[in-house]
């Protein structure tokens, strides 16, 4: 995993409630052995239409959207299927945070192990959010805050082992095997066995 | 005497190789790890990369169900026809399992089915082990009182490398769930009442333990539909502590415990109960007595209502999008929509007493002329069971499919879909738009009111049928 600080970019802003995983990568395109060049099909039926056209009033297809790599999302962004397809999806496509007031569990761990940062902000700053999408937001990991610019500084909360993994870009794996000889202990002196 | 602690606690408690502190997680061993074909390439990617072994293959289960197809007859035309991807990706898993010396349970062993289904069947599943697959619904082992959740491919890349994942400790939230079920109303309508009250995030960040005398009087089967939708709820694991019923089941089953083993690990399971003075940082109560049967009207598995209740009325913008998606109208009871498919199978509800409960609606009656009915056994056993007992000709005289076991149209992966603004009643888990196809309105239900749905050929109450 590449190291991941300091970001800055304008939003974009999804504001529809539950964006479940089926919706961020449909299942129809799961059946890839690569993490690579899903990023195509991210939100694929909110951005086209049947015939493969471009939904013109959809987000993404703004030209003012282009580029941005800070989401915005409703309330419990990234809820259902376990598909790391998800965040694989979005950091593909370009986007590098993805800010809400809940996040579902497992999409946030799995995106933090790949470097796209789930933020999980009050209602407050949030609504703020929503409210001004293409706002220039800077977000610092090792500070742990976002700052609105023009506006204000906010400090999110960050497990502090995830963001000792994003600041220095470690791999949990690494991190794991270094525990072998505990594993291997506790394997040995466990009361019963599996 | 140590405090009191709930199931869930004692579970994790024995899974601690190295403890949490606030700079790290924990590490929790995995004593079952089942996989299937689509959320591992990545992970064994990364073993191969890195010269890794598989460090458990005996703890390791894997199987193809995802993006296998269930049409009858010949399996390798139809691989095909659900596109080169999916074809590509069983054979991708049947190499790994090649080169990483794993015992692959596919075509024509008897054994394959869908991971959440075969993993109890075999008898692998059991009280106090930590389970886990790359696939949500993994908390349906937690019905054997297993602490079982589902992982991303990075996670499942670490169980296969190191047995161990890194995990924070969640918190917990107990289920109460009084009375009794009336007649005609089952697992899967209390489920969808829970998901109701508690909301699509009312779980997250929590392990949630079903208690109380509607649980405790549920068969097996019943428990995994309930813990099964655990994650409907947002919470990743569901627990439901072991009893008599729990080890009726499991008992003989292949992969169990046996002999004198068998009698250890029953004293051990006995254990496995949330000890009174424990505390939850959640709770919850429902009457099971006041509950009739429940289906889905919006696009989560929490917008549900009572079969003859009329739909709720919100000015909130997504809940607006989900009615227009759906095509339904607040003020107006789902059982004014006509049914286009209805789907019985997944492993929320594709169980031999699923399976069993279609075919006593569907006996002697006939699926109306404008429904396709599909009813998928969630494993091969099922299917060899339902067809000794003459089901599936009661399903297929009725004028329903009966299919190979698999996913089918749970997930929108395999051929198994719905047309676009066609409304499927279906006894999966997910409603969400496009799950069953792109434009698919999918309403989840039981599989009883599925049943009934079919021969009305609109969202029928299955007590008319009884
Ligand atoms: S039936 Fe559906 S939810 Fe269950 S394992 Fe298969 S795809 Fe996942």
């Amino acid at each position: 995993m590449k190291p991941v600080n300091k970001i800055r970019s304008k939003t974009v802003v999804l504001p529809t409630r539950d964006i479940d995983t089926d919706q961020i990568i449909s299942a129809r395109f799961l059946t890839t052995t690569t993490r690579e060049g899903l990023g195509k099909n991210v939100f694929h039926d909110l951005r086209y239409n049947a015939d493969g056209s471009e939904k013109p009033d959809f987000v993404l297809n703004k030209p003012e959207s282009k580029g941005c790599r800070i989401l915005i999302g409703g309330n419990n962004f990234g809820c259902g299927s376990s598909r790391e397809h998800a965040p694989w999806a979005l950091l593909d496509y370009g986007f590098e945070a993805v800010i809400s007031t809940e996040i579902a569990d497992i999409f946030r761990n799995n995106a933090l192990k790949n470097g796209l940062l789930a933020i999980v902000v009050d209602s407050d700053t949030h609504q703020w959010l929503l409210d001004n999408p293409g706002a220039d937001v800077a977000i610092d990991v090792a500070a742990a805050t976002i700052t609105l610019l023009g506006a204000k500084i906010i400090e999110f909360a960050i497990d502090g082992f995830a963001q000792h993994c994003l600041i220095e870009g470690i791999d949990q794996l690494g991190f794991l095997r270094q525990q072998t000889s505990t594993i291997e202990s506790y394997e040995e002196n466990r009361s019963w066995k599996p | 005497m140590s405090n009191p602690s709930t199931l869930f606690e004692k579970v994790w408690a024995d899974h601690v190789v190295v403890d949490e502190t606030p700079e790290t997680p924990a590490v929790l061993y995995i004593d079952l790890h089942i996989i299937h074909e689509v959320t591992t390439p990545q992970a064994f990617s990364v073993l191969r990369d890195n010269g890794l072994a598989v460090r458990r293959r005996d703890l390791t289960l894997p199987t193809l169900d995802h993006s296998t197809p269930t049409t009858p007859v010949s399996m390798f035309k139809d691989l095909l026809v659900a596109g080169e991807g999916a074809a590509n990706q069983v054979r991708q898993m049947q190499q790994n399992c090649e080169d990483f010396g794993l015992d692959l349970l596919g075509y024509g062993s008897g054994q394959r089915g869908i991971v959440h289904v075969i993993g109890p069947e075999l008898g692998a599943t059991q009280p106090g082990k930590t389970i886990v697959c790359g696939d949500s619904h993994s908390s349906t082992h937690g019905a054997f009182g297993a602490l079982a959740f589902g992982i991303g491919t990075t996670e499942v890349g670490h169980v296969l490398a190191t047995q161990c994942l890194l995990q924070r400790k969640p918190k917990t939230l107990a289920v109460n769930v009084d009375g009794e079920l009336p007649e005609g109303v089952t697992a899967k309508d209390l489920i969808l009442a829970i998901i109701g009250k508690i909301g699509v995030n009312g779980g997250t960040g929590h392990v949630i333990e079903y208690r109380g005398a509607a649980i405790r009087a549920m068969d097996m089967e019943s428990r995994m539909t309930i813990c099964n939708m655990s994650i409907e709820g947002g919470a990743r694991a569901g627990m439901i502590a072991p009893d008599e019923t729990t080890f009726d089941y499991l008992r003989g089953r292949s992969r169990a415990p046996q002999g004198a083993a068998w009698d250890e690990a029953i004293e051990r399971w006995r254990l496995l109960r949330t000890d009174d003075g424990a505390s939850f940082d959640k709770s919850v109560t429902l009457d099971a007595s006041e509950l009739q049967p429940m289906v889905t009207f919006g696009t989560n598995p929490g917008m549900v209502v009572g079969i003859n209740d009329p739909i709720p009325d919100s000015s909130d913008a997504s809940f607006k999008k989900a009615l227009d998606y759906m095509q339904v109208e607040s003020g107006k009871p789902m059982t004014v929509n006509t049914v286009d498919i209805v789907f019985v199978g997944s492993c929320t509800n594709g169980r031999i007493s699923d399976i069993e409960e279609t075919a006593r609606i569907l006996q002697g009656r006939k699926v109306a002329d404008s429904v396709r009915m599909m009813v998928v056994p969630g494993s091969e056993q099922v299917k060899k069971e339902a067809e000794e007992r003459g089901l599936d000709r009661v399903i297929t005289a009725a004028g329903a499919e009966w299919r190979e076991a698999g996913c089918s149209m749970c997930i929108g992966m395999n051929g198994d879909i719905a047309q676009p603004g066609q409304l499927t009643v279906s006894t999966s888990n997910r409603n969400f738009e496009g799950r069953q196809g792109v434009g698919a309105r999918t309403v989840l239900a039981s599989p009883a009111t599925a049943a009934a749905s079919a021969i009305a050929g609109y969202v029928a109450d299955p007590r008319t049928y009884s």
